[in-house]
C-alpha cells in the first residue's frame, strides 16, 4: 500500500487543508497507479458522511484518551498505525495540528517528515530499496522554494497550506471504515485542560480589509487615523514588527513570518518598508495599498497602488474624505 | 529551576535572500545574523522563569563556531551558560539536527543539571521544519506542546501549564515537568541585554560539544526564487491630494 492522508476534522467535517492534502495525494496516486488510504482521529462516520474523500479505506483511531486533543498520544497513535500499514508515504495537512501530529509520529518512526510541501513525485523505486521521492518545499513563509530527495522505507510530508487548490474529488462509493485501538499506556504526554471560544468578530485573519502601520507611523497615537479608517471600512488594524517591538501594538497585531499571514481584499501598509519577513505575511493579499515618503520602498515597488507622502497626512485626509462623501450622501438623500 | 533554550543561527536581513550560484544554499556573505524571534521570546521567558523561582538558564546551538556569537547575545540578556554543538559548516537535516541536540542535553544532564523545562521555537526562520523541538523532546521522553504564548510553571506541583491560540480560540494545555515547550513570537517583549550583560557575555566561557553527526535522510538539490507576478505599481497620488482616489477604490470595494 502507499499513500495514507491524515485527515483533520473541524465543525464542517474534513477541514479545508485536508482537502488540499488529499486533493495532493490522489494526484500522487494516479500517477503510481497505487490506492489512497485515510486515517482519522475518532469519528470516522462524520469523515466518510461529509464526502470526498474518494479512499479505498479510512481507519478511524479509536481510543478513550484520544476524545481530546494530545499531541503525543495522537502522534503515538497515528505511528502505531502506520507500523501495521507500512504506507511509503504518509501525507498530512499544513494546519498547526497537522504539523504538530505529523512530527510527533514521524519523530517516534524515526523516520523524515518533510514540512510545507508544494508538490511531490517519485523518483524511483528499485526492487526491494526504499522509495526516492523529490519534492519541493516552501521555506520562509514561501519566500523560497526547496528542492529536495528523499529516501526512506516510510516519509512523511505535509502540504504547504493554500499550495495546492482543492479539487472536488467526487463522492466515491461507501467508504469502508476500519477501526484501530492504539496502546497508549505509559505514554507521556501533555492533556488538553482547557478551550475557550473566542467570538468571531472582525479579526486581523479574516478582515477584508486591514490597516497596518510600520516605523512611518512613528508612536502609539500615530495609530489612531489608521484606527480610525479601520473602523469606517469594517476593516482590522495590523503592523509591523517594529511597531510592536517599539510598544505601539500588541503582538496579536503583527503581519509577517512571526506574526499573522492574512489575504485580505485590500492591504493598506502606511509607512511599512516591505522587509521579506514582513512581505511573507502581506503578499496573497489581492491588493496592497502602500502609503510611504520613499517612492523606492520595497513594499510600494510590489504594491498594487501606491501612495507617495507622509502617513501622519495621508491616512487624516482619507478619512475626512470618506466623512465628506458619507455626508454629501446624507445631504442629497 | 534549570531551563535549557535551543537556539539557532540564522541571517538577519529583510531583504530577498541572495542564492549562491548553484542554488545549493543561501550566499551569506556580507550578512549579520541574529537568534529568531521565536527563539528570542524563548531565552526571555526563560530567564523570568529562573528569575522568579530561582535556578539557571543555559542556552544551547548546533551550529558552525560563528554560532557563539548567538550564545553570547542570550547570555547578554541574562542567560548563564552557553554550549555549542560544533558541526560546523555541513548541514544538518532535522532528524540530525535533534539527534545532535538530543546527545549534547544527555551529556549535559549526565553532567548533573536536569533540565526542568526544555524551550525551543515552534519553527526557526529559515529553514522551517517546524520538528527539531518534537524530535528531541521525544528522544529524551519529555511531553512537548508547540505554538505557545503563555506559560505558567506550578513548582510545588511540578506541573506547567502552557496557553496557545489557535484559529478558533485558546488551548490550555498541563504537562509534568520536566517537559519541553516550542513557543512563538508574542509570549513576551524580550528585553535588550543591558551594558552590564554585554559585558559578561564577552567574558562568558562557552563550552564546546563536538557531535557524532549521522547523514540526514533529506537531501537539498537546490533553493530557488518562486516566481513573481511583476507588479506595476498604480501611483494614485502625491500627499493629502491623493485621498479622493483613494476613497474612490474603497467605493469600489463597497466598503465605504
Ligand atoms: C527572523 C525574522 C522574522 C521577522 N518577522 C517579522 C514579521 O513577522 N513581521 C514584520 O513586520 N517584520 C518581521 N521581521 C522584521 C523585518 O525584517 C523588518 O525589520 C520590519 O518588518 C520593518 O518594519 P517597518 O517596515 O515598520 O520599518 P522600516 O523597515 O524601518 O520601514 C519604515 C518605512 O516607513 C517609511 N516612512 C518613514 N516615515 C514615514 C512617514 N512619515 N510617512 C510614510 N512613510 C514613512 C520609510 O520610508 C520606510 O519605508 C522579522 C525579522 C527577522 C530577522
Ligand atoms: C543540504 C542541506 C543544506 C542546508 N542548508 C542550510 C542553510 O543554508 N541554512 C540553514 O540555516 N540551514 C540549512 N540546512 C539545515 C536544515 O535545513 C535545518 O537548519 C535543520 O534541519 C534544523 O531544522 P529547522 O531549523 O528548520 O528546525 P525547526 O524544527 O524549524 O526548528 C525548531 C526549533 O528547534 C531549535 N533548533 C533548530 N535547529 C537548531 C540548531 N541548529 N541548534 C539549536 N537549536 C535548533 C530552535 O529552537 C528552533 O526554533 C541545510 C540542510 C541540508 C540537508
Amino acid at each position: 500500500m502507499h499513500a495514507l492522508v491524515m485527515i483533520e476534522l473541524d465543525g464542517d467535517g474534513v477541514s479545508a487543508s485536508s482537502r488540499e492534502t488529499l486533493t495532493l495525494a490522489h494526484r500522487l496516486a494516479g500517477e503510481l497507479g497505487e490506492a489512497v488510504e485515510a486515517v482519522v482521529f475518532g469519528d470516522g462516520g462524520r469523515a466518510a458522511e461529509s464526502g470526498g474523500l474518494a479512499v479505498s479505506r479510512l481507519h478511524q483511531l479509536d481510543h478513550p484518551m484520544l476524545a481530546t486533543y494530545s499531541p503525543e498520544l495522537w502522534g503515538e497513535s497515528l505511528h502505531q498505525l502506520i507500523a501495521r500499514l507500512q504506507p511509503s508515504i504518509v501525507l498530512g495537512p499544513g494546519s498547526d495540528r497537522g504539523l504538530e501530529v505529523m512530527a510527533q509520529a514521524a519523530a517516534r518512526a524515526d523516520a523524515p517528515l518533510v514540512a510545507n510541501c508544494t508538490t511531490i513525485s517519485l523518483d524511483r523505486r528499485a526492487n526491494g530499496d526504499p522509495p526516492t521521492w523529490t519534492l519541493t518545499r516552501a521555506r520562509q513563509g514561501g519566500l523560497l522554494l526547496e528542492d529536495a530527495a528523499v529516501t526512506a522505507p516510510t516519509t512523511f510530508a505535509s502540504t504547504a497550506a493554500g499550495a495546492v487548490e482543492a479539487a472536488s474529488l467526487g463522492s466515491l462509493r461507501e467508504v469502508p471504515v476500519e477501526s484501530f485501538t492504539p496502546e497508549l499506556d505509559g505514554v507521556v504526554h501533555t492533556q488538553l485542560v482547557d478551550e475557550t471560544t473566542q467570538d468571531s468578530g472582525v479579526t486581523l485573519a479574516t478582515a477584508r480589509i486591514v490597516v497596518s502601520g510600520g516605523r512611518g507611523v512613528g508612536s502609539a497615537e500615530g495609530f489612531e487615523p489608521l484606527e480610525e479608517l479601520a473602523k469606517l471600512t469594517g476593516g482590522a488594524v495590523g503592523c509591523s514588527r517594529v511597531a510592536t517591538n517599539n510598544g505601539w501594538r500588541p503582538h496579536s497585531d503583527q503581519v509577517g513570518q512571526t506574526g499573522t499571514k492574512i489575504s485580505p481584499d485590500l492591504y493598506i501598509a502606511c509607512g511599512i518598508s516591505g522587509a521579506t519577513q514582513h512581505w511573507v505575511g502581506c503578499m496573497n493579499s489581492k491588493a496592497i495599498l502602500a502609503i510611504n515618503t520613499d517612492p523606492e520602498a520595497p513594499l510600494l515597488t510590489r504594491a498594487t497602488y501606491g501612495v507617495i507622502g507622509d502617513v501622519g497626512e495621508v491616512v487624516p485626509a482619507i478619512v475626512d474624505e470618506i466623512h465628506r462623501r458619507t455626508l454629501g450622501n446624507r445631504q442629497s438623500a | 529551576m534549570n531551563i535549557l533554550v535551543c537556539v539557532k543561527r540564522v541571517r538577519a536581513s529583510g531583504g530577498t535572500p541572495q542564492l549562491s550560484a548553484d542554488g545549493g544554499g543561501v550566499d551569506t556573505r556580507n550578512l549579520a545574523f541574529t537568534v529568531g524571534p521565536h527563539e528570542e521570546c524563548a531565552v526571555e521567558e526563560a530567564i523570568r522563569i529562573a528569575g522568579d523561582a530561582g535556578g539557571r538558564v543555559t542556552v544551547l546551538t548546533a551550529g558552525p563556531p560563528e554560532a557563539d556569537e548567538q550564545l553570547r547575545y542570550a547570555i547578554s540578556m541574562g542567560a548563564d551558560h552557553g554550549v555549542l554543538v560544533d558541526t560546523g559548516d555541513t548541514e544538518l537535516d532535522p532528524q540530525a539536527t535533534a539527534a545532535a541536540l538530543a546527545d549534547a542535553i544527555r551529556t549535559l544532564e549526565a553532567d548533573g543539571a536536569t533540565f526542568d523545562l526544555i524551550m525551543f521555537g515552534n519553527e526557526s526562520p529559515d529553514a522551517g521544519h517546524y520538528q527539531v523541538g518534537i524530535r528531541v523532546a521525544c528522544a529524551l521522553s519529555r511531553a512537548m506542546v508547540g505554538g505557545v504564548k503563555g506559560i505558567d510553571i506550578d513548582q510545588a506541583d511540578g506541573r506547567a501549564r502552557f496557553r496557545r491560540e489557535v484559529p478558533a480560540g485558546v488551548e490550555v494545555y498541563e504537562a509534568a515537568l520536566p517537559a519541553a515547550v516550542g513557543v512563538k513570537e508574542g509570549l513576551n517583549l524580550p528585553r535588550y541585554p543591558s551594558m552590564r550583560g554585554r559585558l559578561r557575555a564577552r567574558k562568558a566561557e562557552v563550552r564546546g560539544i563536538q557531535p557524532e553527526v549521522a547523514p540526514g535522510t533529506l537531501r537539498r538539490i537546490r533553493l530557488r526564487h518562486p516566481e513573481e507576478a511583476g507588479t506595476q505599481t498604480v501611483v494614485l497620488g502625491h500627499g493629502a491630494d491623493a485621498a479622493p482616489a483613494v476613497v474612490d477604490l474603497l467605493e469600489e470595494l463597497e466598503v465605504v
